[in-house]
């Protein structure tokens, strides 16, 4: 102290005055003050709002009541999902067809090109057959999907029926102590999970945020889409007449959606009643007003920002992963390829779970990115070592049946895609957003554990029961 | 009663702007919030007056996306900064958080408030708090079109002597009223138009306490912020608000002070 003494007062002293009279006062002093702005807020409006009679805009209430009412709000939903995958699968299978022979003539070429530049057969394997029918692949598989399924939630997005869709599940939310936002993220974990983790931001508590960040791998991303889309199609399409395949694998694809969102709740509920323990927060949602969608913007955002960011990165994991899956299944230690072996080793495992060695292996390889585990699985199976072109879906279905494949596999193969853990990429987000290596260890832990449990369970009541 | 200063210290000022709110003013550029609930426009007005001169980043040590924007008016620079789109600045979240912090502590020259035309009233919360904080804030009221067809008047010189600061009607959608907005801006940020915002009336057991609170406050803010506002803050409980107060006024959160003092 410097000797000149000021009548001082300093911030604690203030705040025990403020709480002293808080409190002498039932605490309330908070709600009055907020009730208060309202009221004046209300004054002013009522003196400078003047609504003439209007007998139009009643029509986006009557839609609100539709779109979110008790009976039709859920419904309306999965239909609309339904639907929109229905367009899809349906949409992307000519352009997909395409665009794999234009590839995969390219490869020719690039095939001749190496045999004319005399270059060593494993450079050609490693850097043809590996990395560019990788690339090939990957691109040819997800890029149609993607091109139709983001402009088309976009739009769902643009006309403002998520916030409707939020609305809708926001008490379902509520029963498990999360909060109604997590609705929104898991809608943006359909495009992909890392940016539903990055979009989990919105939510305010950081005890919700975790549980949304946690469970947001139970939304299968466009990356894990054609794995399902294609295995729906030919094993539970393809056993009803072709021209219902398609509602059939729509109808799949949306149960398995389902699937996931029940596995979100439940997850969300034994975490906010263990480790998260807490009451939800109460949640301001807008229902904003219908507007028409601005085609422009939906096409920048869908195809610029959503499309190419997501094959950007798919296309980066895709490369080395081609290269490193062609020498691993072209590297032979005695009699077998080294991807031979390591599926042998899995083995067992993977006939726990209902699948095989080889599917396990390609999951485990897959961790980089979801989109390159069928390539994988093609790849290993196939003696030569290589990706495989396919020319139709029934290619596909060969190769599978001649390994062994049944319903039980198919099932539980598109069981495992659903729930297993997360990719690269997705594990690093949350470990960004949560800033923490025990909440991101938990959210590969938590969705590989029920992949585990809930395929077993798949195979052995399936099994017992003489099924399969 | 005038309890602001009209020149913050400048070089303290381009500190606190760049080191808690990442916020980089170049020398004579007026700083501009932009605030505003979620869904009323504020990108598009943001978009209308920056154009292509923005950048976008975080607001440091927080995953809220933050976003500046420059644009010359009349040959003056100015900076946009875009708060996150808020329902009050009671700091529930850390949006609301952030868009009072910088409205508080990051001393703008002027503040814009975007309404929402359609549902005034709603929107009307954020701009009377906001005018507690600042004296300098103009009130955009955004959505017009929306608001005509669905038949919506509104009395705006009723509005503006109700509020006491600046009003603007717009459409920013369709590029009506940014003009006026620039020009108003120009106005409030050079001192050229002062504002005498209207006080909210409080039922009597708030203004009861904050009555008795104010004087100490007084001494404690000493100009630098609206003791008013300040003791209300405090009346509403709000912990997280202290620790912003002493990080940016350099006051001591300190409850050992007055032990201390006891013992001298």
């Amino acid at each position: 102290m410097n000797g000149t003494v000021k009548p001082m007062t300093t911030l604690a002293e203030v705040c025990a005055e403020a709480d002293a009279l808080r409190l002498s006062s039932g605490n309330a002093l908070g709600d009055a003050i907020v009730s208060d702005i309202y009221a004046n807020a209300e004054e002013i409006a009522r003196k400078v709002v003047a609504h003439k009679p209007q007998d139009k805009s009643a029509w986006d209430a009557k839609l609100d009541d539709i779109l979110t009412s008790r009976l039709l709000g859920y419904p309306i939903m999965l239909a609309l999902l339904g639907m929109v995958f229905w367009i899809t699968i349906e949409g992307a299978n000519v352009p997909s067809g395409m665009l794999a022979d234009a590839f995969f003539a390219f490869q020719d070429r690039l095939t001749e090109w190496f045999q004319a530049a005399g270059a060593p057969a494993w450079l050609h394997g490693v850097l043809v057959l590996g990395l560019y029918r990788g690339l090939a692949w990957v691109v040819s598989v997800m890029l149609p999907p993607m091109a139709i399924f983001f402009p088309l939630f976009t739009l769902l997005e643009d006309l403002g029926y998520l916030p409707r869709v939020a609305f809708n599940m926001d008490s379902l939310f509520k029963k498990c102590k999360a909060c109604g936002k997590q609705a929104l993220t898991m809608c943006m974990g359909f495009g992909c999970n890392a940016a539903g983790i990055v979009s989990c931001r919105i939510i305010d508590s950081p005890r919700e945020r975790l549980i949304a960040i946690l469970t947001n791998n139970f939304v299968p991303c466009n990356g894990r889409f054609p794995t399902l889309i294609a295995i729906a199609t030919i094993f539970v399409g393809g056993v009803f007449a072709p021209e219902y395949g398609t509602a059939v694998a729509a109808m799949v694809l949306t149960g398995l959606v389902l699937l996931g969102i029940a596995a979100t709740f439940s997850v969300s509920w034994l975490l906010s009643h263990t480790i998260l323990k807490g009451e939800p927060s109460s949640l301001v949602l807008e229902l904003p007003p219908y507007r028409p969608p601005q085609v422009g913007a939906i096409i920048y955002r869908s195809l610029i920002d959503r499309t190419l960011f997501v094959l950007k990165r798919a296309v980066i994991m895709a490369a080395p992963a081609g290269a490193i899956t062609w020498i691993l299944a072209n590297t032979y230690i005695g009699d077998m390829s080294i991807i031979g072996h390591l599926a042998g080793w899995l083995q067992p495992f993977g006939y726990a779970i209902g699948i095989d060695g080889f599917i396990l292996l390609a999951f485990i390889l897959g961790l980089p990115a979801n989109e390159i585990v069928v390539p994988i699985l093609i790849m290993s199976y196939l003696a030569t070592g290589q990706m495989m072109e396919f020319d139709s879906l029934e290619e596909l279905r060969q190769i599978l049946l001649s390994h062994g494949w049944t319903w039980l596999t198919a099932v539980c193969t598109m069981l495992f895609c659903l729930l297993h853990w997360p990719c690269t990429t997705t594990l690093l987000t949350a470990y960004k957003e949560s800033g923490s290596v025990k909440w991101t260890f938990l959210s590969f832990l938590i969705p590989t554990l029920i992949a585990f449990a809930v395929c077993f369970a798949v195979a052995q009541t399936a099994r017992g029961l003489g099924l399969a | 009663m005038k309890w602001y200063q009209d020149t913050p210290c400048r070089e303290t000022h381009g500190r606190v702007l760049r080191e808690h709110f990442g916020v980089a003013a170049e020398a004579g550029q007026y700083i501009i919030a932009l605030a505003g609930n979620p869904n009323v426009g504020k990108s598009t007005v943001f978009n209308a007056l920056t154009g292509l001169r923005q950048h976008t980043g975080n607001w440091p040590g927080k995953t809220v996306d933050n976003a500046q924007g420059a644009f010359t008016y009349r040959k003056k620079p100015f900076l946009l900064v875009d708060l996150p789109g808020t329902y009050s600045l009671l700091a529930h979240t850390v949006e609301e958080e952030i868009a009072r912090d910088f409205i508080c502590f990051g001393e703008p020259d002027a503040t814009v408030v975007v309404l929402d035309a359609t549902c005034l009233e709603r929107n009307l919360n954020l701009a009377l708090q906001v005018m507690e904080i600042t004296p300098n804030v103009v009130v955009c009221v955004n959505l017009m079109d929306e608001a005509n067809k669905k038949k919506i008047a509104i009395d705006f010189p009723a509005l503006e002597k109700e509020l006491g600061v600046p009003v603007v009607a717009a459409a920013a959608r369709k590029g009506e009223g940014l003009d006026a907005l620039r020009e108003t801006l120009y106005q409030v940020s050079t001192g050229a138009r002062q504002s005498n915002p209207r006080r909210l009336t409080y039922s009597a057991a708030v203004e009861e306490a904050v009555q008795k609170l104010l004087p100490n406050v007084q001494r404690l803010v000493d100009h630098k912020l609206n003791p008013r506002w300040v003791a209300l803050r405090l009346l509403d409980g709000d912990k997280a608000f202290l620790e912003s107060i002493s990080r940016y006024l350099d006051l001591q959160l300190n409850w050992e002070a007055p032990q201390e003092v006891a013992a001298l």
